[in-house]
């Protein structure tokens, strides 16, 4: 009786476990999504120029903007290897629902890819020129903000799983659902820089985190059964 | 009644007589329209770019409102899995697409006499154009997924999806816009419109309706004969 009761949440730290291992192990692991955010930042000036009044003015921004498309690099294979391999066909017969699976598997990605960035981003705004004070606030907002990339990111990969296109796809469904959290999370550092008040934005970058960990494994589920069949 | 027009052969003869009708419908309401557009008087202030808004104003009402049918189509599709509202839904997309971004180019065209630039960075724009880029993206999703039971699941859940997020793109765009710039650029909704105006932008409204819904139950149509010729096909290579 007790392993029954006990099943359901033990699979799901195994699951837990086991994806965030293979996350920060396999392929590089996040080190591939932290040096496209790396290239990213060095772009900006080499294309914008060195001026430090300019870069400092844009550096919140274009740190958001970097921020969401470098979550974007590793969702592609966020499903897709365990589609291939069945290993989905063996988690359905488990205890746990497709929409916790779903879950699961997202919240691993962001441990494993989404967080380090987070912990990046007030160094990049720093280096891009934003103030050292700005570096709490900003590493926040921005483990709000990759949360919601992360779970909305699902989302697009679970809905393009064995097409033909994945990555480009991808990219092109979730991008535009992105737009609420890097503007949020762009208005909150520039909200701090200006002196004005900063809990308004991030409420709302709290408020849209939670909306997608609530409806997003919803329709993770329903795609990931969908392909299944 | 949408449980009794769910069978595609009924739908067909049920809608392929009238169809013609909608279309005559259409035309019609367009010939008026456009006439009521060029004999209405210019405005004090904009002159003869005011017309722009006659089809401008209705291609953006159309954008937002074919998507609203497609993310019901789509409800419908995936909760009581009728095959026709698939047809529906996947049928729909291109249309709005296109009256999106008919919407947009009218928008940039009265722009440049207006406000000086072919683009503002406005909220309401901005919106739009974040509505066509989801309009694209759900035909980019159902062009790659080869299984059409399949495609017209994912997309349907995109497009639900789309439906709950629209709204909450729409307020963080609005948020960003009062965040940036103020109310620098002059809506045409301040002043409340004059009946000689109005009367061409509401003919002409309906006119985009009935071209909508005409354009639409070809395509379903064509849909429905696509997918019989394919298990016409299927069936002949089995034997």
């Amino acid at each position: 009786m007790s392993t029954k009761i006990n099943a359901g949440p033990h699979a799901a730290l195994s699951l837990l476990k086991r994806d965030l291992s293979l996350s920060l192990t396999r392929g590089g692991g996040p080190l591939l999504a932290v040096g496209f955010y790396l290239t990213l930042m060095a772009m900006i000036p080499l294309s914008l120029g060195s001026d430090s009044g300019t870069l400092s003015r844009v550096a919140p921004g274009l740190t958001w903007l970097c921020l969401a498309l470098a979550s974007l690099l590793s969702l592609e294979r966020l499903f897709e290897r365990d589609y291939e391999d069945g290993l989905f066909d063996i988690l359905r017969l488990g205890p746990l629902p497709m929409e916790v699976i779903a879950l699961l598997k997202c919240l691993a990605q962001w441990l494993g890819t989404g967080l380090m960035l987070a912990v990046l981003t007030p160094f990049v705004m720093i280096i891009l020129g934003a103030p050292v004070d700005a570096a709490f606030i900003s590493l926040i907002a921005a483990i709000l903000g990759s949360l919601s990339f992360a779970i909305i990111g699902g989302i697009g990969a679970s809905l393009s799983l064995g097409t033909r296109k994945g990555g480009v796809l991808i990219a092109l469904l979730v991008l535009p659902f992105y737009v609420p959290p890097v503007i949020f999370g762009a208005g909150l550092m520039q909200a701090y820089l200006t002196g004005a008040p900063v809990v308004q934005a991030l409420s709302l970058l709290t408020a849209y985190a939670l909306f997608a960990l609530a409806l997003g494994p919803i329709a993770m589920g329903a795609a990931l059964k969908s392909a299944l069949n | 009644m949408i449980t009794w027009l769910a069978n595609p052969e009924r739908f067909t003869r049920v809608f392929a007589p009238i169809r013609p009708y909608i279309g005559g419908l259409a035309a019609a309401l367009f010939v008026w329209g456009l006439y009521l557009c060029f004999a209405s008087p210019e405005d004090y202030q904009q002159g003869d770019t005011v017309r722009i808004m006659y089809l401008h104003v209705p291609a953006a009402w159309m954008a937002m409102m074919v998507y609203l049918i497609m993310g019901i189509a789509s409800f419908f599709g995936l909760i009581f899995r009728h095959a026709l509202a698939d047809a529906a839904a996947k049928a729909a997309a291109p249309i709005g697409a296109v009256f999106t971004a008919l919407a947009l180019i009218t928008g940039s065209l009265w722009g440049k006499p207006m406000w000086g630039t072919w683009w503002e960075w406005d909220g309401r724009m901005t919106s739009v154009l974040v509505l066509f880029l989801f309009y694209i993206g759900y035909i980019a999703l159902h062009a790659s997924i080869d299984d059409e039971v399949r495609a017209a699941k994912s997309t349907a859940i995109l497009a639900l999806v789309g439906l709950v997020n629209l709204p909450i793109i729409k307020f963080s765009v609005d948020w960003w816009n009062t965040l940036h710039q103020g109310t620098s650029v002059v809506r045409m909704d301040g002043p409340t419109i004059a009946p000689d105006m109005l009367w061409p932008l509401l003919v002409m409204a309906l006119a985009f309706k009935a071209l909508f819904v005409w354009l639409w139950l070809v395509r379903i149509d064509a849909e429905i004969i696509t997918r019989r010729y394919r298990t016409l096909r299927a069936r002949l290579s089995f034997q």
